[in-house]
């Protein structure tokens, strides 16, 4: 009874993709990454590879690194004096800690959105244009234009379409946060950084929120840091779980959150872990 | 290969609830291996009553499938279980789907039990279903005891046990078949004899099944319907976990 039954692949059963971390474009690498604030370390020899245009998620408990590690990929940690770095982070290929990068460009090309949101205390539509003007555009008509579609983008436009020149303070929480990501791909980065982006707001603010990060995914690769697993979960293509500054597991979310390689990713992802 | 433990959750109520959701199947599963046991003991003994208490006590083998299913769902929407906690509970609501058709098994074999005890008894058909009987309860305890101690390298020889049912099924219906050609007149016992045998071959099939999931929750590997050299590289592969 037991014949050789013909093995058909789960991915062409289901009609989905399958994700493979080797079939990927690479956008961020980490080569043997380490971090230290003074004397401690706080990252020790990530190896990790951010792929393009898909979702990645850092899980892991507070204090692990998750943030430190999001924060260089922009270079926030220039800004603190006892950051010292080890090892390489490359952005298709550069090491971005290299005297030629320049960071201004560095940070147009990675945005970057906090656990708040903070707009400026300025009216939704200059919150919006205020990269492009820096960049020199002061055209209206594009103005307008990069606006309207970046608010599209963030899936804002319809709330806030009839209040652009109300000061954006007046948004809720979650409409703030969403103007803040509007305002990051307005200057049309490669990159998003999110740390925390839904942890202060409402469940359906953090919806849209979500929502919005799998639209974004289309045109941009997006690292999310996020204490929320079932957030990673819904999310995210890929996982990477830190534990006291190490990388201890990274792979596709599907499979780290069913079964999981390392027993310390079981544990945290089970409520294990303390 | 180890599996995690329930306990040691931050939260000590969960623990509680997959403790209670496990034992419950376990005890389900207890009441189920009776129930076929009492079956096969009515048909073996022409036993009237027993086989009419069989028949007619499977209710509580199903109201135990829905008070388990629905701690279940009560599980899934507080606790958002993830790896092996997931993997445990979407074991427990296969598990008491093929525990609850097992209930169902039983119970037609109860049925047809019944019905035979009123006829006039011929002895040697018994002996062989009773030697499939044996051979099903023992593979059907064997498989309950797995799924108690998560042993995934007993549940994987258990599960190749179900050839050797299908085999004895097979030769039975062949016995069976010649009776029925030389003695037309004992075609309605025969076809009785038949069902129950075909019931208790679907219990195999069950066994099976649970012997499956135990692999599903301890190597998180789904084997079903792969032949089991493939399942033994499989497992070979993820026992470095």
């Amino acid at each position: 009874m037991t014949m050789a039954a013909p093995q058909i692949s789960q991915d062409v059963l289901l009609n989905r993709a399958s994700l493979e971390l080797e079939k990927e474009q690479t956008c961020f690498e980490c080569k043997r990454f380490g971090l230290y604030y003074g004397n401690s370390q706080a990252l020790r020899e990530i190896d990790m590879v951010v792929p393009e245009k898909r979702v990645t998620a850092f899980i892991g408990p507070s204090g692990c690194g998750k943030s430190t590690l999001l924060r260089c990929m922009n270079r926030m940690n220039d800004l603190i004096d006892i950051v010292r770095l080890e090892g390489e982070m490359l952005l298709h290929g550069k090491d971005i800690n290299s005297k030629s990068v320049n960071v201004a460009e560095l940070r147009r090309k990675v945005g970057m959105v906090f656990q708040k949101p903070n707009p400026f205390p300025k009216t939704v539509y200059e919150n919006v244009a205020y990269g492009l003007r820096l960049q020199g555009v002061n055209k209206k008509r594009i103005l307008d234009e990069r606006v309207e579609w970046a608010l599209h983008g963030a899936a804002l436009w319809d709330e806030v379409k009839d209040r652009l020149q109300d000061n954006a303070m007046g948004l809720s929480g979650g409409q703030q946060q969403r103007l803040v990501i509007a305002r990051a791909i307005a200057i049309q980065p490669e990159v998003i950084l999110l740390d925390e982006p839904a942890s202060a707001l409402d469940p359906i603010s953090t919806l849209k929120i979500e929502e919005l990060i799998i639209q974004l995914k289309k045109d941009y690769t997006v690292v999310i840091v996020t204490h929320n697993m079932q957030q990673a979960a819904r999310v995210s293509d890929y996982t990477a779980f830190l534990y006291l500054g190490e990388l201890i597991e990274f792979g596709a979310t599907d499979q780290l959150f069913t079964n999981p390689a390392q027993k310390q990713t079981e544990d945290y992802i089970t409520g294990r872990y303390g | 290969m180890v599996y995690q433990d329930i306990g040691q959750h931050i939260s000590h109520q969960y623990d509680e609830d997959l403790e209670s959701l496990r034992s419950k199947v376990l005890n389900m599963g207890g009441m189920v291996e009776k129930q076929v046991q009492n079956a096969l003991l009515a048909l073996t003994r022409a036993d009237s009553s027993l086989a009419e208490d069989v028949a007619t006590s499977d209710y509580r083998i199903n109201a135990m499938e829905v008070a388990i299913d629905e701690e279940c769902t009560q599980v899934i929407a507080r606790r958002q279980p993830a790896a092996s906690d997931l993997r445990l509970v979407v074991t427990v609501i296969k598990c008491i789907t093929d525990l609850e058709r097992i209930g169902d098994e039983a119970e037609k074999i109860g049925r047809h039990a019944v019905e035979l005890a009123a006829i006039e008894r011929t002895p040697t058909y018994f002996l062989e279903i009773k030697h499939l009987g044996d051979q099903v309860c023992k593979m059907l305890h064997d498989s309950l005891d797995a799924l108690a101690r998560m042993d995934v390298d007993n549940a994987f020889v258990i599960a190749q046990g179900d050839r050797a049912i299908n085999d004895e099924y097979d030769a039975l219906t062949r016995q069976l078949i010649t009776y029925m050609m030389e003695d037309p007149r004992t075609i309605k016992r025969s076809l009785r004899v038949m069902w129950c045998a075909r019931s208790l071959e679907r219990i195999g099939d069950h066994a099976k099944n649970i012997c499956e999931y135990v692999i599903y929750t301890v190597a998180g590997k789904d084997i079903r319907h792969t032949s089991f050299d493939q399942v033994k590289a499989e497992l070979g592969n993820s026992d470095n976990k």
